[in-house]
């Protein structure tokens, strides 16, 4: 079944079992989506890793595959994202239909003057492909497959796992060891550790086929449609003509008989007529669950993505929130690895990413119980609405087929210093992420091109004479300064006026933004002393 | 709850003519089966509120609303 061609990647044996044994910084378990990321994160910053899969090839199945902008902007910065826009499919609006009736539509990116769109589908075995062919050509990276993880013990210094392969067993020790290896993570097992949420009943029907369509590149989503008049459907395109069309079945389905060809060829047959024919490329029955570890970083293991969290699909808030998760941890680890933050600053990584993953069940939870009411009242307002939304807008707004990821607001996070000054009219404030916009310069046309791997200070300043004194390790950005730039300063041209308008940028504010682009800090006009204060404590030092 | 603790929700009278009122919305489940009742009540509860707009109130309503003993709103 399916097109794309599942490519075996070469296990080597490990230089473990030729008794070859040191300890190493970070070890990453499962070559998922999150694992690779934060190898390749950690390997923009100097830190060399090793990554453990069991498997040895990507992922089964186009599974996740709603990538959004905050993925795509992480992945730009480690080489992944151009390739990723390239072969999916851009989209941003998304339409709700009740019955064969459009009822309510958005549009994700209402504003241009980004570099990446809304939302870019593609299949999550080329993510995977893209982000192992990256590793695979890191020098610093080591993409072990066939090793599966066994066993673990902890002391506090360091973490060893056993690992299995064709070979034989050998132990490997690592300062960090890190389990990206998913929602039935084995790290977390061998740990003991709980793993609490909820379980859902309702079953729902993956059909991902191929077929050339003429549909526009959205979302689209409908409740009772006339070819599946008791329940739920969702539709997404996907790259090589592949349509995501998943089936609500409810609770009593037999996910056996659903499977079947013919049953499935049936439903679809009934959606898209009697003269289409297309071939199938995954099919699934799932059920899905919302749970959260109670702490993301245990003794020297650190959890990252479905192995600390997982959602509804509805939002595409898994793979994306698992992005997110590493792109937090890689400069975190970075600086504790090189003895510039102390560990506690890894406590930060707990505290910010659990916010997001509550922020997350949140609202996958609340958009669960739209589409899947669990009681006779539930299902008594929810039908309520959707009968209201055809001429009330205010119905429109409360029809909920799943609030798409946007990044997440982690507010009261320790390392962020609040705001001092309460003329703000827009902006992000400190534990949101930052805004791109458009610039005009010759090493990149978006502000997101201009950010390091380390802190940026971002100054709206007239004279060079009124910038801030930058504390050591940052970066500045200058926008709206005549004249040549000052030593550690860029100069950006906000031409269209955008960057001014996204952050309030009145003559003299400046911003404090993390490695992964959430806004620390930020004053109207900071005293000497205010970014480097801030600055120590973003970086656990506060 | 007492009338000196109240807060966002009125608890005076706040209709001209609450007789015609009461009847209006008593009359218009008259021939509703049920479940039509309880469809009817839903998008009516949904029309108001979003009429009325203040989440303060909405959220006292729904505590006052709820029988004593019954628990509360969130409970579930």
């Amino acid at each position: 079944m399916g097109s794309y061609e599942y490519r075996r990647y070469p296990y080597r044996r490990p230089a473990e079992l030729d008794g070859k044994n040191k300890r190493h910084p970070v070890v990453i378990v499962g070559a998922g989506i999150a694992g690779p990321t934060l190898a390749l994160a950690l390997a923009a910053r100097g830190i060399a890793s090793i990554v453990l899969d069991e498997d040895d090839t990507v992922s089964f199945g186009s599974r996740s595959i709603c990538q959004a902008k905050h993925s795509l902007e992480v992945w730009d910065r480690i080489g992944v994202a151009r390739r990723v826009v390239e072969k999916g499919i851009t989209w941003q609006q998304g339409e709700v239909y009740l019955g064969d009736r459009p009822i309510y539509h958005f549009d994700l990116a209402s504003e241009a003057g980004h570099k990446f769109p809304a939302f870019v589908n593609l299949q999550q075995y080329y993510v995977e492909e893209y982000l192992f062919e990256r590793c695979l050509a890191e020098k610093l990276i080591e993409l072990r497959f066939r090793n599966k993880v066994v066993g673990i013990r902890q002391d506090p210094e360091s973490a060893s796992v056993d690992v299995e392969t064709p070979d034989g067993c050998y132990t490997l020790e690592a300062e960090w060891l890190i389990a990206c290896d998913g929602v039935r993570s084995a790290v977390r097992h061998l740990l003991g550790l709980p793993f609490p949420g909820e379980a859902f009943d309702d079953q729902f029907l993956i059909a991902d086929i191929r077929l050339a369509s003429g549909f526009p590149k959205e979302r689209r989503f409908w409740f009772y449609p006339p070819f599946h008049p008791t329940n739920s459907v969702l539709l997404h395109r996907q790259a090589d003509d592949v349509l995501r069309v998943d089936f609500q079945l409810g609770r009593d389905a037999d996910p056996e008989e659903e499977k079947k060809p013919e049953n499935v060829d049936r439903r679809l047959r009934l959606m898209f007529g009697p003269d289409v024919t297309w071939t199938h490329e995954w099919t699934s029955v799932y059920t899905f669950t919302c749970r959260m570890m109670e702490r993301f970083v245990h003794g020297r293991a650190i959890f990252v993505g479905d192995a600390a969290h997982v959602v509804s699909p509805f939002g595409a808030r898994g793979g994306n929130a698992a992005v997110a998760d590493a792109d937090n941890l890689a400069w975190k680890l970075t600086r504790v690895l090189e003895g510039n933050s102390p560990a506690s600053l890894l406590d930060s990584y707990c505290s910010e990413r659990r916010a997001a993953a509550r922020e997350n069940i949140l609202n996958s939870t609340r958009s669960t119980d739209f589409i899947t009411p669990k009681f006779p009242a539930s299902r008594a307002f929810r039908d309520a609405t959707l009968a209201l939304a055809r001429d009330f807008p205010f119905a429109r707004a409360m029809v909920n087929s799943g609030r798409l990821s946007v990044p997440t607001v982690q507010p009261g996070s320790p390392l962020d210093t609040p705001d001092g000054d309460s003329d703000w009219q827009r902006g992000p404030a400190p534990g949101s992420a930052m805004l791109d916009a458009p610039v005009v310069h010759d090493r990149g046309g978006f502000l997101i091109d201009h950010l390091g791997q380390g802190f940026t200070v971002l100054c709206f300043a007239a004279n060079a004479a009124d910038l801030p004194d930058l504390p050591a390790g940052t970066a500045g950005l200058m926008v709206g300064c005549e004249g040549p730039a000052p030593a550690g300063w860029t100069s950006l041209d906000d031409r269209d006026g955008l960057l001014e308008r996204r952050y309030d940028g009145r003559e003299g504010t400046v911003y404090l933004i993390r490695p992964d682009r959430y806004i620390a800090a930020r004053w109207r006009r900071p005293d000497a002393m205010a970014p480097a204060s801030a600055l120590r404590r973003a970086t656990g030092h506060g | 709850m007492t009338e000196a603790a109240a807060g966002a929700l009125r608890r005076s009278l706040n209709l001209a003519h609450p007789d015609e009122i009461y009847n209006a919305i008593v009359d218009a489940h008259k021939d509703l089966d049920d479940e039509q009742c309880r469809a009817f009540d839903a998008r009516l509860i949904l029309l108001l509120v979003n009429h009325v707009g203040d989440a303060d109130a909405i959220r006292e309503a729904l505590a006052a609303a709820r029988p004593e003993g019954e628990g509360k709103p969130n409970d579930r």
